[in-house]
């Protein structure tokens, strides 16, 4: 072991070598640098000082609930006590009129839609996009083309119960039988059925298909989609006449969806949302270009 | 203890077989988190490369990508530099004979067997401690048998005093026990089962993780590499510490107050406030003792500050003392609530997290493979200095971009999320946030990629080193000269 009596000075910096050694490593005795004092010592009576003051230290049965009083749970509460009373005024205003009525108030009209934009990005961007823009097997709600009707009123039914919901007896129902799968046609008879199809929007590729799919479609189609595919809002059934596709449009789309439909489903909103939210999101989406 | 040794004894001879298989498994580790992390980050800016298979999904293949960095490369490198360490400031050979061959095996194995269980599915679902219960059992296997062998080689020292890097690391390896063991206590499921219930349940199941989450941060990623710091640093300036009171008052304090910290990880969530307030102003408390050893590992080059210029070794070592007095002042920061509040849950965090693994956790790793590799396998030099200078740039470049690209992303998609009008409705859509995020995604994957770049070159350097190096003078080969001490 090194000398302790002697002290030996580090020649660079002036200071005094620590009298220990391992594998050739000195250390210095120099003093921790005020500045890291200071520091340090504001840091804990920084501590010292949140803990008079906050929630801090455990005790049996209880903790130091600080000079404030404060409380996570108490703050989110006032925050949203907050949001409500100022949104109170415009609230209460909407529930009580009706949509026309709302139409008239452009004031009324601008916080409704500004709220259901909100609500739509929280509750219905998951599956129409965040544009409402919508995609495949789910629709888009910017145009003027509505599988169940784009009224004000048709649109609180449609969001409240949803569509095929399995716990709202009120649901939007329609289910196309699946013509190739449960046996009611062929191949064939599907194949030229879509050709027809996709010739009522103009996008025919094999026009004798499309003349043996003619009769196919009077005797199997008609019943809900209408004669010339215009389709049937009081049963869900799409337009097909309007080249706008619901689940795409090229054969192999719409010969698999003759022969197996997908049934899409939406949720019924009205246990999720309350009825003020359900408007908002109404006046929203009947804002967005196709309201009818 | 003092330096008994009769004159013209060779002294005791260094166990570096063990060392060396640990700093090849470090490097081959180091290559293979990466690349996984790299994989990942291409993942989340192009999902397609999910490949729409469970085994290559993100989910399973980050775990990999952190356990594989942190406790691979990482834990190889703690590991090996703490047997290479431990034997010369304690001038004895390694305690335990075989032990250490196990530790070697056992904890490689284990690192196999865990990165296959993600990749197959079956994980804890706790973050940093995925594997299951069987595995977590063999690892307390082997970290004891690592206890016994350090704290033997530190019982059977030749030196009076312990050396500071001792301290650390005898403060990680026993603090990780600790946390290891009560973090996984669950109760499986069947005996032939991989599944797992944790014992605690709720709240204080979060708080048991983020107490151990923490922790590994600050005894696993903090204390294991300031060990490193406080050898290599003064080895490679071949200077004195630059404060023998600063690194004793630095060492106590981090050791008391980095275990009450864990809570920041749970603002503003059922855990109660109480918690909240105590883990936060712990955190706030910390920040000089992380600075302490930032101060002490810079100052050591006192006197020698112009071979940062022509040492490039030293320059990875002292950058990463810079990058740990960076990391451990946002650490805090990000602590407050209030910032918390933006700052939770968003790639800040992603960001703050790589500052240290990449900055301050690999660039130690890296000036210490530097600086031991010739030593070990008896060679003058690095087969390269050019390839040093280039790895030093490249993953300087690579950090860069990957923290820039996390810090702009993370507050924007923070500001996003709270983003409200004057009526006090949201703005943004979940979805849009993320679109949001998209070209900061690319950036960070590219950033990881040219960070990758390095570690590759410095594989290659390294095995030239090893394999075309010129041998070093006689006398200073692979057995190092002892002298005693003082």
């Amino acid at each position: 072991m090194a000398d302790t009596t002697k002290r030996e000075i580090d020649a660079v910096t002036g200071a005094p070598l620590h009298p220990h050694e391992w594998d050739g490593i000195r250390e210095l005795e120099i003093p921790p640098p005020r500045w890291w004092v200071l520091t340090y010592l504001a840091c804990v009576v920084f501590a010292l000082g949140w803990w008079v003051f906050y929630p801090a230290w455990p005790f049996i049965g209880g903790y130091t609930k600080g000079l404030l009083g404060y409380s996570t749970r108490a703050e989110l509460a006032d925050t949203m006590a907050a949001v409500k009373a100022a949104q109170g005024p415009m609230n209460s205003r909407l529930a009580s009129l009706d949509y026309a009525a709302i139409r008239g108030q452009p004031d009324l009209m601008a916080f409704a839609v500004a709220g259901g934009r909100a609500l739509f990005g929280e509750n219905c961007a998951q599956c129409h996009g965040a544009g409402a823009q919508g995609q495949v097997g789910f629709p888009n709600l910017l145009d003027d083309d509505w599988l169940w009707g784009g009224s004000y009123g048709t649109l609180q039914t449609t969001i409240e119960h949803g569509i095929r919901s399995t716990v709202d007896a009120d649901t939007r129902q329609s289910a196309m039988p699946a013509f190739g799968k449960d046996g009611f046609l062929t191949r064939g008879q599907i194949a030229d059925l879509a050709q027809y199809v996709l010739a009522l929007s103009g996008r025919a590729g094999d026009v004798a298909a499309a003349g043996r799919g003619a009769p196919l479609f009077a005797e199997q189609c008609v019943a809900c989609h209408g004669v010339g595919g215009t389709g049937n809002r009081a049963l869900g059934a799409p337009n097909l006449a309007d080249d706008i596709w619901f689940y795409g449009g090229d054969a192999t789309a719409v010969t698999a969806q003759i022969w197996s439909p997908r049934h899409g489903v939406m949720p019924a909103w009205s246990g999720r949302l309350d009825a003020l939210a359900i408007k908002k999101l109404t006046l929203y989406v009947h804002s967005l270009g196709g309201g009818e | 203890m003092t330096s008994t040794t009769a004159a013209g004894d060779p002294g005791p001879v260094y166990r570096d077989d063990v060392v060396r298989w640990f700093m090849i498994a470090a490097v081959f580790w180091a290559l293979v988190g990466m690349l996984v992390g790299v994989v990942i980050a291409a993942q989340l800016a192009f999902p397609l490369l999910n490949l729409d298979l469970p085994w290559t999904s993100f989910g399973r293949l980050r775990p990999v990508h952190t356990s594989a960095v942190i406790f691979a490369f990482g834990g190889s490198m703690l590991i090996g530099t703490s047997f290479y360490v431990v034997q010369r400031t304690c001038r004895t050979r390694l305690f335990g004979g075989a032990a250490a061959d196990f530790v070697f095996w056992g904890y490689q194995f284990f690192i196999v067997l865990a990165a296959l269980s993600y990749v197959l599915g079956a994980s804890q679902s706790r973050e940093y401690a995925e594997p299951e219960w069987y595995l977590d059992i063999w690892l307390a296997i082997v970290w004891v048998t690592y206890l016994v062998v350090f704290l033997g080689t530190l019982i059977t020292r030749r030196e009076p005093h312990i050396y500071i890097s001792n301290w650390y690391y005898l403060a990680f390896i026993v603090t990780i026990a600790v946390l290891h063991i009560v973090n996984n206590l669950a109760v499986p499921v069947s005996i032939f089962g991989t599944k797992s219930y944790s014992l605690f349940g709720g709240v204080q199941d979060a708080m048991t993780q983020w107490w151990y989450g923490h922790n590994a941060v600050g005894f696993f990623l903090t204390a294991g590499f300031l060990a490193m710091m406080y050898y290599f640093i003064p080895k490679q300036a071949e200077r004195p510490i630059w404060s023998y009171r600063l690194s004793i008052i630095s060492f106590w304090s981090l050791i008391f107050v980095y275990i009450w910290a864990g809570p920041h990880h749970l603002h503003y969530t059922a855990l109660p406030d109480w918690v909240q307030m105590l883990g936060m102003s712990f955190s706030i408390i910390l920040w000089m003792p992380s600075w302490a050893s930032m101060v002490n590992g810079i100052m050591t080059v006192s006197g020698r500050w112009d071979r940062l210029r022509t040492d490039p070794v030293l320059r990875f070592l002292v950058v990463a003392a810079a990058f740990y007095g960076m990391s451990t002042f946002e650490g805090p920061l990000m602590s407050i609530r209030a910032v918390n509040g933006l700052s939770h849950y968003t790639d800040w965090t992603i960001g703050h997290v790589h500052s240290g693994a990449l900055g301050w956790v690999a660039f130690i790793c890296f000036g210490a493979l530097y600086h031991v590799v010739p030593r070990l396998w008896g060679r003058q030099a690095i087969y390269s200095g050019g390839a040093i200078r280039l790895h030093f740039w490249l993953c300087t470049v690579g950090i860069v971009l990957y923290i820039t690209s996390m810090w702009a992303s993370g507050i924007m998609q923070g500001l996003m999320w709270r983003a409200h009008d004057s009526l006090g409705f949201l703005q943004y859509s979940f979805v849009e946030t993320v679109a949001a995020m998209h070209p900061y995604y690319a950036i960070r994957a590219l950033g990881g990629l040219v960070f990758l770049s390095g570690t590759a070159l410095m594989a290659w350097n390294l095995w030239m080193t090893i394999t075309a190096g010129t041998p070093a003078a006689a006398g200073a080969g692979p057995q190092p000269r002892l002298q005693p001490a003082g």
